[in-house]
Parts: structure tokens; sequence; C-alpha cells
């Protein structure tokens, strides 16, 4: 039946070779696990997008019951988490999986550091690397406000505060990042848009950078 | 390895659909004496808890008691287009009867509809106790066919 149905789409638009380039292809010897134990420091930028994509599904489940405004915020986290089945597991995977996406993506930075892959001619991934991780911590950044409970409040006024101790254009960033003044109702909607559009929208962005290029070179070889 | 996630994730997004139906709670609104056969309009409050969100709105029913003592109470929201309505309501020109004032929609003592809307007014779930009627639910007319 599945079957039928793609060769019934292939005949019609020849998708083969389309997932052909996307999916199939060779895994050299040297970052294989089941060959060389150690090759598992190579699994760590999988393992970031795997977790990524478990922090995109949980977070799109979690916006089914949580409202970005100072009044709500805490009250629907506080009812999704206690009184919605399964409410504990799903914000529990966005929560932990917020930390374990830094941990993986940082475990990866140092591989590549350490197997000088960041060299010549991958110098254009390393940097769009560098703008997936900054992009994660703003990520981890605007939804640690979410909550709006006493640790998430105090937590971005002292990072919108370290943000203001910029030099020069300081007192801008924080107007953009607080949207009023005090902390408060102006800064938890942005915050929130930032989270849920903007920022995920560059890190997709970023990633199919990431993985065309990762393709287009190669993985870099042996030590 | 994303399905045991995703399956976690729909659940808690079904939820809603698995609770159970809850019903409504007796309200305690008049004491049986004062209602006679003529409507009298009580006004009384309802705890909703809307998930996170909890609330006394207040409702309206019209009381009366049937020509055989028994006590019935009728929703005050019209069935043409939801408007409030009264009882005599325009007494030189329908007397007598459940008035709207948006339409001139009109319906009996008993909430039968006469014009205008399509259906007979809702009736709330009534229970007579120790001296006191307690409303409940709403729910379709069944006085009048």
């Amino acid at each position: 039946m599945l079957k039928a149905i793609y060769n019934w789409i292939d005949e019609r638009i020849d998708i083969t070779p389309i997932w052909r380039d996307v999916a199939d292809h060779e895994v050299p010897e040297h970052v294989n696990p089941a060959h060389h134990f150690s090759a598992f420091v190579y699994c760590f930028g999988g393992l970031t997008f795997f977790i990524t994509v478990i922090q995109i599904l949980s977070g799109m489940f979690l916006t089914m019951y949580y409202v970005p405004d100072i009044n709500n915020a805490y009250a629907s986290v506080d009812y999704l988490q206690h009184k919605v089945a399964f409410g504990s597991i799903v914000r529990g995977m966005h929560h932990w999986g917020a930390s374990l996406v830094i941990v993986m993506m940082f475990l990866h930075t140092l591989r590549v550091f350490f197997t000088g892959s960041y060299k010549s001619p991958r110098e254009m991934n390393w940097l769009v690397g560098i703008g997936i991780f900054a992009i994660m911590l703003g990520l981890g950044f605007t939804g640690y406000l979410l909550p709006w409970d006493n640790k998430a409040y105090f937590a971005t006024k002292v990072g919108i505060q370290i943000a203001a101790s910029v030099p020069f254009i300081g007192e801008y960033i924080q107007t953009f990042l607080q949207g009023g003044e005090p902390v408060g109702a102006q800064t938890i909607t942005r915050f929130f848009a930032l989270h849920v559009f903007f920022l995920p929208a560059a890190l997709l962005a970023l990633l199919g950078a990431h993985f065309f290029l990762i393709r287009k070179q190669g993985i870099s070889g042996p030590l | 390895m994303v399905s045991m996630p995703l399956l976690w994730s729909i659940r808690f997004a079904v939820d809603p659909l698995l609770q159970p139906k809850q019903s409504a709670d007796w309200v305690k609104v008049i004491e049986e004496k004062d209602v006679s056969e003529t409507p009298v309009s009580v006004k009384f409050k309802v705890h909703v808890v809307d998930g996170w969100y909890e609330h006394d709105p207040e409702l309206e029913a019209w009381i009366a008691k049937d020509e055989d003592g028994k006590v019935y109470a009728l929703s005050p929201t019209c069935k043409h287009l939801g408007c409030r309505v009264e009882w005599n309501g325009d007494p030189n020109r329908f007397p007598e009867l459940f008035f709207c004032p948006c339409h001139e929609a009109r319906y009996t003592k008993k909430g039968k509809n006469l014009a205008v809307a399509p259906e007979p007014l809702d009736q709330y779930e009534v229970k007579v106790d120790n001296g006191w009627v307690y409303l409940g639910g709403v729910h379709p007319n069944r006085l009048v066919k």
C-alpha cells in the first residue's frame, strides 16, 4: 500500500534522487562507533540535533496551554505541569533538554576543535556553528523568563543588566530586550515572540546551512 | 527515537478530550415559599474552573410554579439571537408573556416559543430541598412541546 503510494508519487515527480541526496550517504569508518568505539565523539553533533528536534516538538505542545502574560503565565505553567496528563513529562523534556542541548553542543564544539575540523576548507562551517551557539544561548535566555516565577524574573533582570553594560549600545540593547520599564508585561511578550518565532526561525536557517556545508565538504578525515 | 516523546506530547495535547464532563453544582437561589405562579427573576453566582482561570459569573433564572405547584426555572437567554428575555417585558402589547426587546420574540409562561424564536426557552435543573430551591445545569425545555 505505502509502496504503491510512493511509486505513484515517484512516477510523477521523481522524488527518489532527492531523498537519496538527503539521506543516503557513506559514513566514513573513522567516525563510526561500531568500528572504533572512541569515534562516539563524532556523535555529539547529531545528538545536539536530536535534542533540538525534541525541543521543537515539546515546545510546540507546551504552547497549547502556556500564556505569555504576567497574570496568567505562572498559573498556566502550574496548570499544565500539575493538572494535565504528561504535563510534567512534556515540560520536563523541554526544561532538561534545554540544558542538555547546550552540553551536547559544547561537546560537539570541543570535538571539532580538538580534531582540527574547523581548519581549511571548513572555516565557514565553524562560523555558522558559532552563530548556532549564539542562537541556542539566546533561546535559553528568552525561555528562562517564560515560567514567570521569581527565579525566572530576577535571572532575566540580571541578564538584561549585563547586556546593558555593553559600551555605547548597552542602553539600547536593554530597551530592546525589556520593551518597557520595568521588566514586566512588555518584556514577557517579546521574550515569548523571540523564543518561539524569531530565534527558532534563525536556528533552522543556520542548521540548514550547517548541514548543507557538511554534506558539500564531507566529514573531515581521520587524525 | 522521537516517537516516544511524540506520544507523550500527543497524550498531553488531547488531555481535554479525556477529561470527565463537569456537572454543574447545585446553587441555592430562593425559598420555595417566595415562588408563585408568576415568574420571578433570581440572580445567582456559579463557580467556574476554566483551566488556570477560576471565576464566578452571575447567572439569571426565571422561576415559577406550574399548575401542580411544581417549581421550574427558565433561562433568560432568548433562543433567537441570545438577548435577555423579561417576563411581562411589554405589558401593553404582549401581556403575561416572556418578551425579548431585540426582535420582539415571545414565549409563554412555560417558555414555549410563540413568535420569532425557533425553540422554547432552555430550562434549569431544579431541586427543592428543605424549603429552598436549588438550580443546576441548563438543558433544552421539556415542559412544552
